[in-house]
């Protein structure tokens, strides 16, 4: 049976790992390549490694990340966060990821994920999707890393990304992210329902049951999460324990 | 070990090579006829699409090359697909090594398609998975898969049941990612190596 899958998120500035990690038994948590491997001897099912640098050498920064991180990791991983043309992608699935996450520049120019799609195959690429629910119950698209509103509702953007060759969506609620109250249930389920690729929920995750209620009632194929792995308020094995005690099929 | 890779226009070749450089072995990376009939083992990996595939290999004549090869060869998920006798992506005549025909998954409703994640494998039935345990999870990414056949050595459900492996003669072929499947690929990898 397919296993519902835990995936890390790491953030990356100039090649290191950033978000105050604490971590007693790594010699270098600013360690990408360290940490990654770090958390798939733990049993991590994904890996992300989000990119938030901003600088003209980011490319190649990154390119050179992602084949440091194929040389040691020995499970998948995908590389987003700035990716906005063919070339970018091509780039980085040449020096070993696994999938590439594409997020504004795929809503600004949804043809690009037709174009990506075609060239290198739904299977390698996500359309990340950043949510916010607003004050008349509507979720919509945010773009520049949920800085810049945007009209468009997240439920026809995922519809319309999905038929366009995207192999995953990476959904964020911007409302959950970093509560860690749970995630969002019901536009994970929602989105889960109308496509169907799978759907990666993300944002909110606190406790061990806010991960077995978001592939539950969420119907989410992968759930994300940062900050609580990194300071180890949830270790993995204990987490996909508990989920296979709860019934769901998960990779132990 | 000489062990070869080979190198045509399909995707995921660095992170086989890398998965064997992890297990001690530096495979080449060709697509020289004399280098591959030379080499101890071959592996065919592969992910992307099976008629733009199969026409590179046409034109290079390493259709017949590969076929022909008398070594271990192993073929990961595209390059497994591309060992059987036809592909329905793109309705595509393959190399017919195994029997097997690579058909779509049908939508049932529930389940996504492509397949995308960790899956168990089970009824083992080759030295490929010496010393694993049934059920063990390997990952997957497909939306097409072999059915089952006489070439069966282990099998994956998935909307139904289907062939996680193939074998005939020399011949070893995945539909899932060995260099992508933990230490459960590893030993997979191993195990080829050891044939």
């Amino acid at each position: 049976m397919l296993a519902k899958r835990i995936i890390a998120c790491l953030d990356i500035k100039n090649g290191r790992t950033v978000k105050g990690i604490n971590f007693e038994n790594i010699r270098d948590a600013g360690d990408p390549v360290e940490l990654g491997g770090f958390y798939a001897a733990a049993g991590i099912d994904e890996l992300v490694f989000l990119d938030i640098t901003a600088t003209n050498e980011k490319r190649k920064t990154l390119a050179d990340l992602a084949k440091k991180i194929a040389a040691v990791i020995n499970i998948p991983f995908t590389v987003g966060g700035g990716v906005a043309s063919v070339e970018d992608v091509r780039v980085l699935l040449q020096n070993g990821a696994d999938k590439i996450a594409v997020n504004s520049a795929a809503f600004k120019n949804p043809s690009l994920v037709a174009s990506l799609a075609k060239e290198f195959g739904s299977q390698c690429i996500v359309v990340a999707i950043d949510t916010k629910q607003e004050a008349d119950g509507e979720w919509y698209v945010y773009l520049n890393g949920g800085t810049v509103p945007t009209s468009t509702t997240c439920l026809s953007w995922a519809k319309q990304a999905a038929s366009l060759g995207a192999g995953e969506i990476l959904l964020t609620s911007m409302n959950h992210d970093g509560t860690k109250a749970g995630f969002a249930l019901d536009i994970t389920a929602t989105i889960a329902k109308a496509v169907s690729i799978p759907v990666i929920a993300s944002g909110g995750g606190g406790t061990m049951a806010h991960f077995e209620d978001v592939f539950k009632a969420g119907a989410a194929d992968a759930a994300l999460a940062a900050s609580i792995f990194h300071f180890k308020e949830i270790e993995v094995p204990a987490l996909k324990s508990f989920l296979l005690n709860k019934g769901l099929p998960i990779r132990l | 070990m000489n062990v070869a890779i080979v190198k045509y226009n399909a995707g995921n070749i660095l992170s086989v090579t890398y998965a064997l450089e992890r297990l001690g072995v530096s495979p080449v990376v060709t697509d020289d006829i004399e280098l591959l009939q030379k080499a101890d083992h071959v592996i065919f990996p592969g992910v992307g699409e099976a008629s733009t595939a199969m026409r590179y290999l046409n034109e290079r004549n390493l259709d017949s090359v590969i076929k022909n090869l008398e070594q271990p060869v192993l073929g990961i998920c595209l390059g497994m697909q591309l060992l059987c006798s036809y592909s329905e992506e793109n309705d595509t005549t393959c190399l017919s090594v195994f029997d097997e025909r690579v058909v779509s998954f049908l939508p049932n409703g529930t389940d996504k398609i492509p397949q995308v994640g960790w899956n168990t494998i089970s009824n083992y039935s080759s030295d490929l998975f010496k010393g694993l345990t049934q059920n063990a999870y390997c990952y997957f990414v497909h939306g097409y898969y072999a059915a089952l056949g006489p070439d069966t050595v282990a099998t994956t459900n998935y909307i139904l049941p289907y062939s996680a492996a193939l074998q005939k003669n020399n011949f070893y072929g995945v539909q899932f990612h060995p260099e992508k499947s933990a230490t459960v690929g590893e030993k997979i990898l191993q195990n080829f190596l050891d044939i």
